[in-house]
């Protein structure tokens, strides 16, 4: 069948900014955008540079945007590419975001691979090993697994929404494989690791918009791995940070009244003067919107919800509210 | 550029890590180049997982000869002796790096069945054991601080005054940059070299690189024609289905819902060597009780939860690419070229005859699969002997610490990829790969005879004359993978030489190597090495004897 690409080029020492190139190609009916884009360099120019070695989606080497979305082009079929595209609209393949473009569809790496090196991404066990094996549980094997399944390709950190505003944020990646190191039985580090990712930067970096659970190509569900980060980094007392504040706070409120008391909220996230004058704007602003009443009321439903919130609390094993400050 | 390390290992999968981790433990200060990041390389793909003898039922001796079984009586006993001895061990290593290795009921490590195997001795971490150790050694190689040079293309080995090998020239694949880098020991890591073959299971980067810098600076390459053919890959894009799919007890069936493997091998049924099920399921086809080219591998029987707990990538792959959910349907599938047995001769500590030189890893021949590799032992293999060569390599360097290359090495290198840049012509790297990996599956694939593979030489002679015809179309620096593809195609020709020449001075038929013209195993006179040496005129065969220390040659029967 024939393909027709469009695919973003940039060669920084000719072209001042990226521009588009078809192409028009010749592949098999079961045939990746991955292919494509190799019939196209291997038939009709070279110059294309992307990165590629495995096919069948172990390798993580190319990751790239088809049609505005972050994938594997290995793992992404030409047929499913062009479902949605409109009769004669071509695929389009540009660069992974979130990183700097090299050439072509080539992005730098060092960022990404930094991030993972930052969080430590190695058994720390307590003492010397045994002589055998340690003897753990399948089931802790299998779980840890989940995450081991990650192939660093960096669908994920090309898709992530906080990355785009917070250059510094740690990213899915690097943070789910330090959740593979805490959920890991071997590992004796757990309280270094929950505070070092509950710095700024961290697991409150996170939106939670599940962009990278959904382009995962490994199903390794970051953002999960990063809710739960955060679960145990404030069971193991890192609350003193903005992050932890603001869950805490929201919880509460919510508790208490029902609904969720924003003045509230802010004030109990933040710490300190200078925080509360860098948010007194957007306060304000909220304030003359109507978004941060001075009287919070509570709903006349609240006690439906705090039933809601014991129930929940019953289900997950924890004891409730009224007895777990902190939570 | 111009840079120094005690010891310097080119490529960065579990054998190249496991060298350089090895090397740092000895003492040396070690840096790793490698023209992909250590966690985008082939090791990644190993599906099925890695053998040991660790059962207390089960013993070295048991493993060290399914493996001399397995390899046709072709693999040195001293090496395999080594291999089953220090497997425990080397297995106990990675589960305390931090590999999660899957668990019996009582938190002990779990074990599979795998082909050619008389024990479960296979350990794994579902059907992506080579990635869950690759990344794990990955971990301890950021932990280590071993500088790495990611995306270094070496171009040539450097050697010194006496002859030894003392560095090698590469160059950045982003910049364009090239430099010297000079060490007191290299080792070789750089992986098989599948894509000689088209189609083949190996990832795109599988080009015998580092085989090749060694054939050319003089060093043997031995049993080239032992190329390994796995039984299940799939049509349409040469992608692997595990072992570890019979392993778990799957079937592989005829056109007519027969389990062909009966007749073949009536006791280990699926689960005889590779060599084995791939003659049988290709003569299936052959002889036309196949379905469209393929026979059908199922294991539907085996249930959901098993297939999604044990074989889930597997069973990925298989609905990708060949539209086929294992627990409904059989997969069509075919043999399907997988694996160099051949290689960098060298001996049990990965030294190679060239004073300087190391390898291990599948670019290496020590030789432990002889003329056949058992599944699972690969792996093994890479950490065994990848920590025996960066050993040896820092010891080496020891005595001998690395002298600064001369600037005139790196302009040299640099001249001349320039110059390959700057020519013209009419040909095109992709093509004359193509038709090269196409003639050799054709002509040089699980069945050989003398006509063909001489048809293959006379092909391959011609696509060196026209590589001198070769233009690369990008002729910048920045990122040239043109460049790198032209080099790469340089080098395969070289090696797909030496295969198509140690099968035609084989007559005989061993392990992976069936000559239809030569059916039989000939002990009397092919119990031995052959050795490819470059020669101006393409390589020159020679031969080597077979370390047999306690088995005997026996018929092989499974």
């Amino acid at each position: 069948m024939e393909v027709h690409l469009r695919v973003q080029r940039f060669h920084p020492q000719v072209d001042a900014e990226p521009h588009w190139q078809e192409y028009r190609v010749e592949v098999p009916e079961h045939a990746t955008v991955l292919d494509a884009l190799l019939a196209a360099r291997d038939e009709q120019d070279e110059t294309l540079t992307l990165r590629c070695s495995c096919r069948s989606h172990i390798c993580g080497s190319c990751v790239m945007k088809v049609n505005g979305t972050s994938c594997l082009g290995c793992k992404t079929k030409v047929s499913h590419a062009r479902k949605r595209l409109a009769a004669g609209e071509p695929i389009r393949v540009a660069p992974a975001g979130n990183l700097p473009v090299v050439k072509d569809l080539a992005v730098d790496l060092e960022v990404f691979f930094g991030k993972v090196k930052a969080i430590e991404p190695y058994l720390q066990p307590d003492g010397p090993p045994p002589e055998r094996e340690y003897l753990v549980p399948n089931e802790a094997m299998l779980t840890v697994r989940e995450a081991m399944a990650c192939i660093l390709c960096g669908c994920c950190v090309s898709e992530c929404n906080s990355l785009e505003v917070e250059p510094r944020f740690l990213g899915p990646a690097a943070l789910a494989k330090a959740w593979r190191f805490t959920e890991d039985p071997r590992d004796a580090a757990d309280r270094h690791r929950l505070e070092f990712v509950s710095a700024p930067g961290g697991i409150w970096d996170c939106t939670h918009c599940f962009a990278c659970v959904e382009v995962c190509p490994k199903d390794v569900k970051p953002m999960e791995r990063i809710l739960e980060l955060r679960r145990r980094a404030m069971e193991a007392g890192f609350t003193d940070n903005n992050g932890a504040r603001h869950s805490q706070a929201f919880a509460d409120t919510i508790a208490e009244s029902g609904w969720l008391d924003e003045t509230r909220v802010l004030s109990r996230s933040l710490r300190g003067l200078p925080e509360l004058l860098e948010w007194a704007p957007v306060g304000m602003r909220a304030l003359l919107r109507g978004k941060m009443p001075l009287r919070h009321r509570r709903l006349s439903g609240a006690k439906q919800i705090r039933a809601i919130f014991a129930a929940a609390q019953r289900r997950s094993g924890e004891p409730p509210r009224e007895h777990a400050p902190g939570r | 550029m111009v840079v120094r390390h005690d010891v310097l290992v080119v490529g960065a999968g579990l054998a190249g890590m496991r060298a350089a981790l090895a090397a740092q433990a000895a003492g040396a200060d070690v840096a790793i180049i490698s023209k992909v990041y250590p966690v985008r390389s082939h090791s990644n793909a190993a599906q099925g997982g890695i053998n040991a003898a660790l059962a207390p039922d089960d013993s070295w001796e048991s493993h060290a000869y399914d493996t001399v079984k397995g390899s046709d009586y072709l693999g040195d006993q001293d090496a395999i002796e080594i291999l089953a001895r220090e497997a425990p061990q080397a297995i106990l290593e990675l589960e305390h790096m931090g590999v999660v290795f899957n668990r019996d009921e009582e938190g002990r490590l779990g074990s599979r069945n795998f082909g050619g195997a008389s024990h479960a001795r296979t350990y794994f971490v579902g059907d992506f054991t080579g990635q869950a150790i690759l990344h794990v050694l990955y971990e301890q190689l950021v932990h280590s601080g071993i500088r790495a040079y990611n995306e270094y293309f070496c171009t040539e080995l450097l050697r010194d005054a006496d002859g030894a090998v003392s560095g090698v020239t590469a160059f950045d694949m982003r910049s364009g940059e090239v430099s010297a880098f000079s060490a007191g020991a290299v080792v070789l890591c750089t992986g098989g070299m599948g894509r000689v073959f088209e189609p083949s299971t190996n990832a795109l980067i599988c080009t015998g690189d580092g085989t090749a810098l060694a054939y050319r600076a003089g060093t043997a390459l031995m049993d080239m024609e032992m190329v390994q053919f796995h039984p299940t890959t799939l049509k349409s894009n040469g992608a692997l289905i595990s072992e570890s799919a019979r392993g778990e007890g799957g079937y592989l069936l005829n056109r007519d819902g027969e389990r062909f493997m009966r007749t073949t091998a009536p006791n280990a049924m699926e689960l005889a060597s590779r060599d084995v099920v791939s003659r049988a399921a290709q003569v299936e086809i052959n002889e036309g009780r196949g379905v469209d080219g393929c026979v059908l591998l199922d294991v539907r029987h085996l249930g959901a939860a098993k297939i999604m707990e044990r074989l889930p990538q597997i069973r990925e792959l298989a609905l990708e690419f060949a539209g086929a959910d294992m627990i409904d349907a059989p997969v069509p599938v075919l043999p399907g070229m997988h694996y160099e047995m051949g290689g960098i001769r060298t001996d049990v500590q990965g030294a190679t005859p060239l004073a300087g030189l190391y390898a291990a890893g599948e670019c290496a021949c020590v030789s432990v699969h002889g003329g056949n590799r058992l599944g699972a032992n690969s792996l093994l293999e890479t950490v065994v002997f990848g920590r025996r060569a960066g050993e040896a390599a820092a010891a080496f360097a020891r005595s001998r610490p690395a002298q600064p290359a001369p600037e005139s090495s790196r302009a040299d290198a640099e001249r001349a990829l320039r110059a390959l840049v700057a020519r013209g012509g009419h040909e095109r790297s992709a093509k004359l790969r193509l038709e090269m990996g196409q003639v050799m599956t054709r002509r040089v694939g699980v069945f050989r005879d003398d006509a063909g593979l001489r048809e293959a030489e006379r092909t391959l002679v011609g696509l060196r004359e026209r590589y001198a015809d070769v233009e690369i179309q990008d002729k910048g620096t920045l990122f040239n993978q043109a460049l790198v593809a032209a080099l790469e195609l340089d080098f395969m020709l070289d090696l797909a030489r030496c295969v198509v020449a140690g099968a035609l001075a084989r007559t005989e038929s061993r392990g992976a190597h069936t000559r239809v013209d030569h059916p039989r195993r000939d002990d009397a006179t092919w119990l031995k090495h052959t050795l490819c040496l470059a020669t101006p005129d393409g390589p020159r065969v020679d031969t080597a004897p077979v370390s047999i220390t306690r088995w005997q040659p026996q018929e092989r029967k499974y």
